[in-house]
């Protein structure tokens, strides 16, 4: 169980929280601009990086916050904040 | 009779005998023994029968690293798969062997021993393949096992789970693990010491090893330090993310009733002292009764005064085992040392001199002999001569293996080969673990109690303290492995001799090396393919020898053969332990409306109606059964009056100035010019263009927003809007609070519904006019207040009653009340679901099972034709202009029409088993209609009206006539009364 530090209540337990996945952009906002294969890769497509990646948690059992941090998906060292600029 | 309890020494209780029986032997023991050192003090040699090959067994370790010693307690408390090394004996104990029948002695099963040439590697994969696995599985497994599960009287232990956190949490109480722990907790830190041990001490021999008293004078204080916790009888099993270290605590004290407690301890930082197992050198027949790791003996020995025989051959290649030969001789033992060196230490030598032990060096043992005990080895020396020693003891030692085991489930450290030590060492874990003493293969006590002092300093500094002063203890155990010489196994002189190198899965030198002819010569799949290291002891006594074997027969180095994955348990751990109180009402809590009590007095079946809401399935009266309650509760519906509670019913209240926006991109219709004091009814989905939840949304006023989510998609449907909020427009300024359970739901439905309300006197306008279809209207009914929705979900007109939910009580007396004279009749969801089917109205779980889009389910015309977005609108389109052939929803009429059709019966074409073109999603026997109808979704259904399609359960096939899904009220006149 992970302790993850949610930026309002600081550092809590994995329980207290649900994982959202990886931190892909925020949804375009004209998806018919977008080509197919381009919007497709925006729903389907997922780094799956071994290593350091960017994901997003909710507090859902907490203050509600949803937040961004950095984990190694190997060490799970967690990092405050993100590495990839298209993540909020 | 040779093995025998010394008079003297020990760390057990001479003034409290104990009484118990083994295979139906009356033995005697003294408290705190272990079960098998009580054995070992009667004499008895044979415990039990390999559990493949049914071999004569014995006691080869001393604790979690004995391969086979695995019994049934019998009373009191029964208990399968007990492991005679770490169970404590207990007054009228009744034990009884495994893999054996009759009894360990006489075992019918051991003829099998007569074919393991034909139980090779693999053998079980290979043979029985054919025609199926299952039809042997049942033989294979009751010959195989491991005890069989007692009765109704088994014992089920009592477990709690309970968290810890703590500065230092140390495992291990040796030498190095108790320097820490006091180092740790003179400092002020807090600390928890966890500790497996009959007593701390870890492998300081008993007597001798601690002339001072070190070890117990450090218990002592570390026991008067305010904020160290000592846990002796615990074993730390796992280590998870972020230092959470599992520990299983055994009869916790100062705990009567309680068996097992479940520790998941945080710590800031974490010491492994676990100590190191010692591995065995392999020889033919080496598996007899009697053969055993020399540190076992010494336990024995030292521990609990036991001598396991009094003519003792000691085979090692290490000095470590020289201290068991002088404690073997010093116990009355004639004993020889095998040392396979040519060299060893001079001070080693000089020191069996002087106890009269004889010394073979350059030398090996090639085989026992005796089958349910030893009684000789033959022993070859450097030049080919072959004598053979009459023995009743061989103390084996092979080097040692660090137990780094929790550095290894930390998936940061690597492990290493230690080329002296001819083992493996961690390399590093993350920086708050730390690996100190013999778990790190530091292996003289002084030295490991240093280590532990200094890893313990090391932690401190990262904490901020400053590290109490340690004086150095006076500990001795004169002979230690520095230099070890790998025997991973000595061959065999005869071919037909077999050596078992790993005893729990009677695995031998020719299963490894058909194992790896046969290409399997990684070694996770070797590990699966021979089982070694899948038994007992988890390859605790011989998986390094596995890896040592694997190098010398493919030429690869011992790095490179790398060992396996570490996972935990460490050691076996009852499930009960992990669950403890949690049982799945307590973990998953039910969640009841504040009507339930009502539900239950009026002889309800209650029904889970989703995310673990309790809801009545059905009211039965006296005589009824589920189908016959259900069909009376829909026909009161359908002819006069029903009520039922929708308190499950999502609920969010929505507010702010962009809630226009965010309805219009959650939902495919327009919501943006939904006015005060009206409902909309919404279908929403997910950015993939399938259907995640349907509801109605209702504006209470200018500023508020009322927004309803089925029952079971409350937690998603309100995942999916958080998201939308604050990660895809954090712009925008809405608030969004969950109400579900803030009010309490009553559905008022049916012809004579109005009626109802109406004797109900309500202080508001409720005609037709007032109050339309996706109307709505707030006030009191008496004294309490109420919000009521014009919607349906059955077909007839509805009045949802919303109230605070400490209302919900006195709300629905005062409907039952006023309803009598109307003959209204509480619904359950058996009913609800009749009512549906019969309207056409879709359902999550049923019509909307993440397959389906909007078109499919009839919803087509909901979609705007004029938002330029909304959430799965790119996506819906992108589907359907690639494959245009959708399942579609029908309604379905059985040719036979009191045929019901199971739910999710698959429909394909002419009912043959071919390919799926559709499925039944609800079937229910329609009280308007007198006949089965049912809802389905159909490749081009809409197309198919009156086509004969079939479905298929099992071997029967069922036709069915597609019909339109509305079955009443297709003009919606009724819903709009
Ligand atoms: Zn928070």
């Amino acid at each position: 169980m992970l302790m993850l530090a949610c930026p309002w209540c600081g550092e809590r337990p994995e329980g207290e929280f649900i994982c959202l996945g990886e931190a892909v952009r925020p949804r375009p906002l004209d998806p018919s601009a977008l080509g197919d294969a381009e919007w497709a890769a925006y729903v389907s497509d997922r780094r799956n990086i071994r290593g350091r990646h960017d994901e997003r948690w909710w507090h859902v059992r907490g203050c509600n916050t949803i937040f961004t941090i950095g984990r190694d998906t190997v060490t799970h060292q967690v990092f405050a904040g993100t590495q990839d600029e298209a993540a909020p | 009779m040779t093995a025998i309890r010394l008079s003297s020494g020990g760390v057990i209780d001479r003034t409290r005998p104990l009484s118990f029986s083994f295979d139906g032997l009356s033995l005697g023991g003294f408290a705190g023994d272990t079960l098998a050192s009580a054995l070992l003090a009667n004499d008895v040699m044979l415990v039990g029968r390999s559990f493949k090959l049914h071999r004569p067994r014995g006691l080869f370790g001393a604790g979690y690293d004995d391969p086979g010693s695995m019994v049934e307690r019998l009373g009191p408390r029964p208990a399968t798969n007990q492991l005679a090394t770490t169970t404590m004996l207990e007054e009228g104990g009744v034990y009884r062997s495994v893999s054996t029948w009759p009894s360990a002695r006489r075992d019918v099963g051991a003829v099998v021993q007569l074919f393991a040439r034909l139980l090779p590697a693999g053998f079980y994969y290979k043979t029985f393949m054919w025609p199926t696995w299952h039809l042997f599985e049942p033989f294979i497994r009751g010959a195989a096992g491991l005890g069989r599960v007692p009765g109704v009287d088994a014992w089920e232990p009592v477990g709690e789970s309970r968290f810890g956190s703590c500065d230092l949490l140390v495992v291990g109480a040796g030498p190095a693990g108790l320097a820490a722990a006091l180092v740790a907790g003179r400092s002020g830190a807090s600390v928890i010491l966890v500790d497996d041990g009959a007593a701390p001490g870890g492998r300081l021999p008993g007597d001798g090893g601690d002339p001072e008293g070190w070890t117990s004078a450090c218990w002592r204080e570390l026991a008067t330090l305010p904020k160290v916790r000592l846990l002796p009888a615990a074993t730390a099993w796992g280590y998870h993310e972020h230092n959470l270290v599992s520990v299983l605590e055994r009869a916790p004290r100062g705990a009567p009733g309680l068996d097992l407690r479940n520790w998941k301890i945080r710590a800031r930082q974490v010491i492994v002292a676990a100590g190191a197992f010692e591995r065995p050198i392999p020889f033919a027949d080496s598996d007899r009764p009697g053969v055993m790791l020399a540190s076992a003996v010494r336990t024995w020995l030292g521990r609990f005064a036991v001598r396991p025989g009094g003519q003792a051959v000691v085979f090692t290649n290490n000095a470590s085992a020289y201290g068991t030969a002088l404690a073997l001789a010093d116990a009355g033992a004639a004993v020889t040392l095998v040392d396979a060196r040519t060299e060893p230490e001079p001070q080693a030598v000089a020191a069996l001199a002087s106890a009269g032990v004889t010394l073979a060096r350059a030398s090996l043992v090639t085989k026992a002999h005796g089958r349910s005990r030893v009684e000789a080895v033959d022993v070859i020396d450097d030049g080919g001569q072959v004598r053979r020693l009459p023995c009743d003891l061989v103390a084996v030692s092979g080097g040692w293996n660090p137990a780094f085991h929790l550095a290894s489930q930390t998936r940061q450290a690597r492990s290493i080969w230690h080329d002296e030590l001819a083992t493996f060492v961690a390399d590093h874990g993350p920086a708050s673990f730390r690996l100190a003493g013999a778990a790190r293969a530091e292996f003289e006590p002084v030295s490991c109690a240093l280590d532990g002092a200094l890893a313990a300093g090391e932690a401190l500094a990262t904490l901020g303290l400053r590290a109490h002063a340690f004086e150095t203890p006076h500990l001795s155990e004169p002979f230690v492995a520095r230099r070890v010489e790998p025997v991973w196994f000595v061959p065999p002189r005869r071919k037909a001799d077999k050596v078992f190198v790993d005893l729990a899965g009677d695995v031998t030198t020719d299963d490894v090396g058909l194992a790896l002819r046969e290409g399997f010569d990684s070694m996770e799949l070797l590990k699966r393919y021979t089982t070694a290291g899948m038994g007992v002891d988890q390859g605790k006594s011989g998986n390094v020898n596995v890896i040592g074997i694997v190098g010398a027969l493919t030429g690869a180095t011992t790095q490179t053969v790398g060992t396996t994955t570490f996972r935990p348990p460490f050691v076996p751990v009852e499930f009960g332990a992990i669950a403890g109180q949690r049982n799945k009402a307590r973990l998953y809590p039910w969640r009841h409306t504040p009507l339930t009590d009502w539900h239950i007095a009026r002889g309800a079946v209650m029904y889970e109606a989703g995310l673990r809401w309790q809801r009545p399935g059905y009211y039965p009266l006296p005589g009824e059964n589920w189908s016959a309650a259900a069909a009376r509760e829909a026909r009161a519906v359908r002819q006069a009056a029903g009520v039922y509670d929708g308190t499950p019913l999502g609920k969010f209240q929505l507010k702010g100035r962009d809630v226009p926006r965010l309805l219009d991109l959650l939902y495919i219709s327009d919501f943006s010019k939904l006015g005060p004091r009206r409902g909309k009814y919404g279908v929403m989905l997910s950015d993939d263009g399938l259907i995640m939840d349907d509801g109605v949304v209702f504006r209470l006023d200018e500023q508020r927003w009322l927004l309803h989510s089925s029952t079971g998609a409350a937690d998603r449907v309100h995942q999916h809007i958080e998201q939308v909020l604050q990660v895809h427009h954090p712009e925008w300024q809405v608030s969004l609070i969950p109400v579900t359970s803030q009010w309490a739901n009553a559905t008022l439905c049916g012809p004579m519904a109005r009626e109802v309300l109406a004797a109900l006197q309500p202080d508001f306008d409720i005609t037709r006019e007032a109050l339309p279809f996706m109307g709505m209207a707030e006030g009191m009914i008496g004294d309490i207040p109420v919000r009521l929705f014009r919607v349906s979900w059955t077909g007839e007109a509805s009045f949802e009653l919303n109230t605070p939910a400490r209302h919900a009580a006195a709300l629905w007396d005062k409907i039952m009340a006023a309803g009598a004279a109307f003959g209204i009749t509480p619904v359950g969801s058996e009913a609800n679901h009749i009512l549906r089917v019969e309207a056409g109205y879709i359902s999550t779980g049923h019509e909307v099972d993440g397959t389906s889009d909007a078109f499919d389910l009839g919803l087509g015309p909901l979609v705007s034709r004029t938002k330029p977005d909304f959430i799965g609108k790119r996506s819906m389109e992108l589907r359907r202009r690639v494959d245009p052939e959708r399942f579609e929803l029908v309604g379905l009429l059985p040719t036979e029409p009191s045929r019901r059709v199971p739910e999710g019966a698959p429909i394909t074409p002419a009912g043959d088993r071919v390919d799926q073109e559709g499925f039944v999603s609800a079937c229910v026997s329609s009280v308007v209609h007198d006949r089965i109808i049912a809802l389905g979704l159909l490749r081009n259904g809409r197309s198919r009206m009156g086509e004969t399609v079939h479905a298929r359960v099992r071997d029967e096939v069922i036709p069915m006539t597609v019909v339109d899904p509305v079955f009443h009220d297709a003009d919606r006149a009724r819903v709009k009364s």
